[in-house]
């Protein structure tokens, strides 16, 4: 008895090509609202470039990429992202010369915040600043008044997710939000993943930790060489012949 | 045994701070952030008075000129992360729209200047909308190359007026309407710029400086914003230009000149890039230097260039970094 | 009448191959933009007129002297200016220009400790061999002949080094990726100072070879540079037949101007195509640059 759940986002037979390196092969695949949806592969299967094309900053060679019946494919990042869906990136990308809440007035400023969030010119700090508590950054330690570059890793890849949740986005494509954190930091990171899901916020995650990625996915595609070469829940996936050989290399044949 | 020394730096004036936050608890604390601001306030207020004679205020309020163009480059490169070298440009538009509607139409000063200015923005921003989305050498080499291209536009095709110009141009009632205008607009030019990059499109600005990805993929059209940030820098160009036109009472190819490209980033890196109030500083220092050496011919240009490579390469923090740095803090030596 | 706008478009052409070719090697071999290029132009014609009117030099050991020299005030600019702004392109362009201004200008200037400024058309260098052919078309001067002969070669040498000797080659590598190159042990300095001052030489080169058609004179410094620019920009980057053939291209709308529109025209077209081209395809025509560097 389940409610038909409306797809948001479909990308169709989207391939891209770098020189003669082909990223991205014919990859098709739909999300629907309130899932989590996990991306996994070896590196270098085309994880980032799907992102990439996704959320326009890339365009892709071929295909399309829809998002509730929209055609994403051709507009340019910035208007991907006031339509709803945005992204993190692999790499963190703070101000650093900014405060940490005010690295957070940027997409309060944007047009889609002002529609949405109804703020205006001088709530914004207080908005920033509430959001980076829901992140889990300590208001009474003034950790939200630290400069971004002061700031650990832990903190700025919330950092991250709190720029996207300024947005009030539909949907928050994470690129290996979990990596290069310490144990504790990843422990931290994975109650943040299940609040956002309890609201209602459809994710997609990009991750190589495949452990926490399971507890919080609901379904999951695998890429290698820029293919999807299996799709379903964690466990079927990981039964996968095909998806082991491509983690583990055909040598040793499990 | 060797004594080893190192530099000690305490802070001064106010107890509670910290990276450019200020609690400020006494009026004595307010006076201490007050006195610069005031201080610069009542120079380029009380200077015209004080300087000896009409050629020296004269030089003052070109002194101006380059104040307004320093600032308006140091806006665009210090606070918005665009580099341009197109100061001229901005000069030359600003100067024949004025210029050209008080010799063509009659049409007096004080309406001639600020349609100028107003569209004379308008003009160079939509001419170099095409521009913004070049990575920065190449806004910047495009920037320096439109002086050029328009002065030899208008010499080869004979326009208004060619290699002789047009004169007379209109000018101001007296030195001191003139003066004091120039005065008050560089005064509302450092104070707004600085009041608006502390306002949250400030932040937005900083924000593409240091990272315009990550504000592309926060919803925000950054071409648009840029948009802004050079209609406000040619405003203020052109308005540099519109004075120039009708205080020299002469439109020509001149106020193409490489001068009004070069003259303000040496103002600036002098000044103190980042801090809208050091490059003006740099051009009140500099232009009227310059005028001393008129007398040796081009040298004014030599002086440029070598301040400008000199602080690049010796002092790049600049004058006005250094000397806050000194107001707000101690330093002596002490033995380790 | 068309054969002869042809033949002068071709001699153009190589005329502006001459004044590129410096200009381009330092930008492809080390990626500096150096805009003193026009100023080190200018400088060594003056250099050589002065040892061979002022010392007295024979004509061949003026321009030896003053190649040299030039080379080692080019290396004297890396070493000391803009060895401290490498990286920032920005920087390195307002710098390099900056120094062109102070050459260029002070070298106008007079009175100063006796000081006369190199001012005027009086400046002439000879030809290295006087007299005009007479083709079936038009007359050209031997001297125009030998500035296609000297571009060729100049080319060819450009391609040989580049390709097939030990420091050629280091110095593409360190053009196609300075940091590979840095853990081979390259130094990339020392390989900036090189380029310079090769780089110097060549614009030097293409001063005593240009020149004799004129005069000598600071104006021409800013037209250089610009030509250089120019060809650099159409032509692309990392591609020296995009070189060649933008200076073709240029030589042929220029010497067409000239014919049709007037010479003043000229400057128009030049500015108009750099500022056109950087907007549209700042990598150049031919440029192997990814398109992903170009915009934000």
């Amino acid at each position: 008895m389940g409610r038909e759940k409306e797809v948001l986002i479909q990308v169709r037979n989207v391939s891209k090509f770098f020189g003669g390196v082909r990223a991205l092969n014919k990859v098709s695949f739909d999300l629907l609202k309130g899932e989590v949806l996990g991306i996994i592969g070896p590196n270098g299967s085309g994880k980032t470039t799907l992102v990439n094309t996704i959320t326009g900053f890339h365009k892709p060679d071929s295909g399309e990429v829809f998002f509730k019946d929209m055609k994403l494919t051709g507009f340019p990042p910035w208007k991907i992202a006031d339509l709803g869906v945005a992204r993190t990136f692999q790499i963190v990308r703070p101000y650093l010369s900014l405060r940490a809440y005010k690295n957070l007035i940027v997409p309060l400023w944007s047009p889609r915040a002002r529609r949405f969030a109804g703020s205006r010119g001088g709530d914004r700090d207080a908005v920033a600043i509430d959001l980076l508590e829901e992140v889990g950054f300590e208001r009474d330690a003034y950790v939200p008044y630290k400069l971004a570059s002061a700031l650990p890793l832990g903190y700025l890849k919330r950092l991250e997710l709190a720029r996207c949740l300024a947005l009030r986005p539909e949907v928050i494509i994470c690129d290996e939000v979990f990596s290069g954190l310490s144990m504790s930091e990843i422990a931290s990171m994975v109650p943040l993943i299940e609040r956002l899901r309890i609201k209602g916020v459809t994710l997609i995650m990009i991750e190589h930790r495949l452990r926490e990625l399971f507890k919080v996915a609901d379904k999951v595609i695998v890429l290698e060489f820029g293919e999807k070469i299996a799709e379903g829940i964690p466990e079927q996936v990981m039964q996968n012949e095909r998806v082991k050989r491509a983690y583990l290399g055909e040598e040793l044949g499990l | 045994m060797n004594e080893e020394r190192r530099k000690e730096r305490l802070d001064r004036g106010i107890k509670a701070r910290t990276e450019g936050l200020y609690a400020v608890s006494s009026w004595r604390e307010v006076s201490y952030l007050l006195a610069p601001r005031a201080g610069l306030i009542l120079f380029l207020l009380i200077a015209p008075l004080v300087v000896p004679g009409l050629y020296w205020q004269r030089v003052l309020a070109l002194a101006g000129v380059y104040a307004l163009l320093a600032i308006s480059f140091d806006f665009l490169a210090g606070r918005v992360g665009l580099v341009c070298i197109g100061g001229a440009f901005m000069v030359g538009v600003g100067g024949y729209i004025s210029g050209g509607l008080n010799y063509y139409l009659g049409l007096p000063v004080a309406l001639t200047i600020p349609v100028a200015t107003f569209f004379g923005a308008l003009i160079c921003t939509l001419v170099w909308l095409p521009c913004l989305p070049l990575r920065g050498v190449y806004f910047a080499v495009v920037t320096f190359m439109f002086p050029f291209l328009t002065s030899s536009v208008i010499l080869a095709g004979g326009l208004f007026g060619s290699t002789e110009g047009l004169s007379p141009i209109g000018g101001f009632p007296n030195i001191w309407v003139s003066i004091y205008l120039m005065m008050s607009l560089v005064l509302f030019a450092i104070f707004g710029l600085r009041r608006l990059c502390g306002e949250d499109i400030g932040i937005v600005f900083a924000g593409i400086k240091d990272n315009d990805q990550a504000v592309i993929a926060s919803g925000v059209n950054v071409t648009r914003v840029k948009m802004y940030s050079l209609f406000i820098a040619t405003a203020i160009g052109c308005f540099a230009g519109a004075f120039v036109a009708h205080f020299s009472g002469f439109i020509g190819v001149s106020l193409f000149a490489v001068d009004f490209s070069i003259m303000p980033i040496a103002a600036c890196i002098m000044g103190g890039p980042g801090t809208i109030a050091g490059p003006a500083l740099g051009a009140f220092i500099l232009a009227p230097l310059s005028e001393l050496l008129r007398g040796f011919g081009q040298l004014r240009v030599v002086l440029y260039c070598v301040v400008l490579v000199g602080f690049i390469l010796f002092k790049p923090e600049g004058l006005l970094n250094w000397v806050a740095r000194k107001y707000h803090q101690f330093e002596h030596w002490v033995k380790v | 009448m068309t054969m002869d706008v042809l033949i002068y478009g071709i001699v153009n052409g190589m005329t502006f191959v001459l004044m590129a070719v410096g200009f381009s090697f330092v930008y492809g071999i080390s990626r500096l933009p150096n805009f003193a290029h026009g100023a080190l132009y200018v400088v060594n014609g003056f250099i050589a007129w002065s040892f061979l009117n002022s010392a007295g030099l024979p004509y061949w050991l003026s321009i030896l002297l003053s190649l040299l020299i030039v080379s080692l005030i080019g290396v004297a600019i890396y070493q000391f200016v803009m060895i401290r702004v490498r990286g920032m392109p920005v920087s390195e362009i307002i710098v390099s220009f900056a120094i062109a201004l102070a050459i260029l200008e002070g070298l106008r200037l007079q009175g100063i400790g006796g000081f006369k400024g190199f001012i005027g058309p009086g400046y002439v260098l000879p030809r290295f061999i006087d007299g005009v052919i007479d083709t079936a078309w038009v007359a050209i001067d031997i001297q125009r002949l030998l500035i296609i002969g000297v571009g060729l070669l100049l080319l060819g040498l450009m391609w040989l080094f580049t390709h097939h000797f030990k420091m050629g080659l280091a110095l593409r590598a360190m053009a196609q990726h300075e940091r590979a190159a840095l853990m081979l042990g390259i130094n990339s300095d020392r390989m900036a100072n090189i380029a310079l001052g090769i780089g110097s030489a060549l614009a030097g080169l293409a001063a005593i070879t240009i020149t004799p058609l004129g005069n000598v004179n600071c104006e021409s410094g800013y037209s250089v540079l610009t030509n250089a620019i120019a060809v650099c920009v159409i032509g692309g980057l990392g591609s020296w037949g995009g070189t060649v053939l933008a200076a073709l291209i240029l030589g042929m709308a220029t010497t067409l101007m000239s014919a049709f529109g007037g010479t003043m025209w000229n400057n128009v077209l030049v500015f108009g195509l750099i500022i056109l081209i950087l907007i549209i395809r700042p990598s150049g025509l031919f440029g192997q640059q990814k398109e992903l560097e170009e915009r934000v």
